[in-house]
């Protein structure tokens, strides 16, 4: 299992964000992570990455412990945060590289090169972050959390706010990288799900509500959309 | 470490605000130590720099906040900082990584008041009459005053998201460490602390190694001064609360 979660739970004073969840997620199939607004989705995720630490419960990404073994855990872990934050004073190659570096990558203006190519920045690489659209700031938080070839790739919310034809595209990209790697994404968009995913955890208040392949969810609701699903579930 | 230090320093060197602040720091020191009678060396009459240090830490006080305020404040206010943390890094090498490009920018301020030492020696009579040892005494005593200062900015820059409230907390923390001790000390009331309140007090250890001997209490003063800010920003930052 690349990624484990046990028991894991954030309490901020006495509202419980995550309320004691557990979950497993195999490399090579994509894993969606759903749930309304305030779900606990980003704390979920935040927690994985080690940035927050659970109030009590653990997680672990390829064996490595989120709070233990924090600094080996973050070598094999590609993170894009919600909001995708970036530099904005630094330009596309500058800021790609400054990343590549932080992980002692060797060749890394190598391997900037081709994170760009893969992403598909290689127009607008030249530019300050700050001159970019949405999409292509989008796809610069996409390509610094893939630069070092992680094995556990963890999006929040990795669509949000894009055209059509750029959610295609970063779609595709979603797709080819779950294809090796562990890929826990996070969305509100159902038809993204039932696009891209393999498994989905539809999570409410803290707790999670469903956790099973897509197709054997809609079995068990009799063959109805996952929106519905999504809603049966989460409105109480 | 040396990747953050890098972009650090790079982006201190491509915003405006550095040149600006090194600028008018550098001016306004001009303007005090060459113009303005009150202070002037050519009104003064003897060819020392005694007026260019004992004005220097003053400067500095408005200095170092300015340039150490964005470091934390700016990254917490634009959620960058979720960036730098989620990276094989730890949290000393980012705070070190951030003091040393402020550090840096310090000595950038330092190196052209240089020529100040150059102008009074051959303004002396005869030429060259001016106390070297003196001088880079109080030059060592000033980088590492600017050393404890940068300290002291980096910790306010990491408790808030507001760089103004950062650079005012900075200022007055300055102030205190810098006078605010010296203060008290003379307080009629507290004289059983005298030798305390004086043993904190930068302004004493800054005066002590201007006079030119290097004394080992002054450097692990300004040393453990340095490491107690680094270590509190620490504190601040792996608390995590936002």
């Amino acid at each position: 299992m690349s990624i484990k979660v046990t028991a894991l739970a954030k309490h901020f004073d006495k509202q419980k964000a995550v309320d004691g969840i557990s979950f497993e997620a195999k490399p090579g199939r994509i894993l969606g992570f759903l749930g309304p607004n305030g779900a606990g989705k980003s704390t979920t995720m935040r927690m994985l990455t080690g940035y927050l630490a659970p109030t009590s419960g653990s997680a672990s990404l390829c064996g490595y412990d989120s709070q233990t073994q924090n600094l080996e855990m973050r070598k094999i872990m590609g993170y894009l945060p919600e909001n995708t934050p970036l530099y904005m004073d630094m330009y596309v190659k500058e800021f790609l590289l400054f990343v590549a570096n932080t992980y002692n990558l060797k060749d890394a203006a190598l391997k900037v090169e081709e994170t760009i190519k893969r992403v598909g920045l290689t127009a607008e690489q030249h530019k300050k972050i700050a001159m970019l659209s949405k999409g292509y700031k989008q796809r610069v938080g996409l390509a610094q959390a893939i630069i070092h070839n992680p094995e556990v790739l963890i999006l929040d919310e990795p669509t949000s706010g894009l055209d059509p034809n750029q959610l295609s595209e970063i779609r595709d990209l979603i797709k080819s990288l779950g294809k090796d790697k562990t890929v826990i994404l996070s969305t509100h968009i159902m038809q993204e799900v039932e696009a891209i995913c393999d498994d989905v955890i539809i999570i409410n208040m803290g707790n999670i509500v469903a956790n099973d392949s897509i197709v054997d969810l809609k079995e068990k609701y009799d063959g109805i959309g996952l929106e519905e699903i999504f809603r049966k579930l989460t409105t109480k | 470490m040396y990747a953050v230090f890098k972009r650090e320093l790079f982006s201190l060197l491509n915003s405006m605000m550095a040149y600006i602040t090194i600028g008018i720091f550098l001016l306004a020191m001009g303007l005090l130590l060459w113009f303005f009678p009150d202070t002037a060396i050519l009104d003064y009459g003897y060819a020392e720099l005694t007026v260019f240090f004992s004005l220097a830490p003053f400067l500095f006080m408005f200095l170092i906040p300015a340039i150490t305020m964005r470091s934390f404040a700016e990254e917490r206010r634009e959620g960058t900082y979720i960036l730098l943390a989620t990276r094989p890094l730890t949290d000393w090498q980012i705070i070190l990584a951030k003091y040393w490009a402020c550090f840096v920018l310090v000595l950038c301020a330092l190196i052209p008041t240089l020529i100040y030492y150059y102008s009074v020696s051959q303004l002396g009579l005869p030429q060259g009459n001016i106390d070297g040892g003196a001088v880079t005494g109080s030059y060592i005593g000033l980088l590492l005053l600017g050393a404890a200062f940068t300290a002291i900015g980096i910790f306010a820059s990491s408790v808030t998201k507001n760089q103004v409230i950062a650079f005012a907390v900075a200022v007055f923390l300055c102030f205190i460490t810098y006078r605010g001790f010296d203060a008290m000390s003379q307080i009629f009331a507290l004289q059983y602390f005298e030798a305390a309140f004086l043993a904190l007090s930068v302004n004493e250890h800054y005066q002590s190694i201007s006079r030119g001997v290097l004394d080992t209490r002054d450097l692990v003063y300004f040393v453990s001064f340095v490491v107690l800010f680094l270590g509190l920003t620490r504190l601040v930052i792996g608390g995590r609360k936002w």
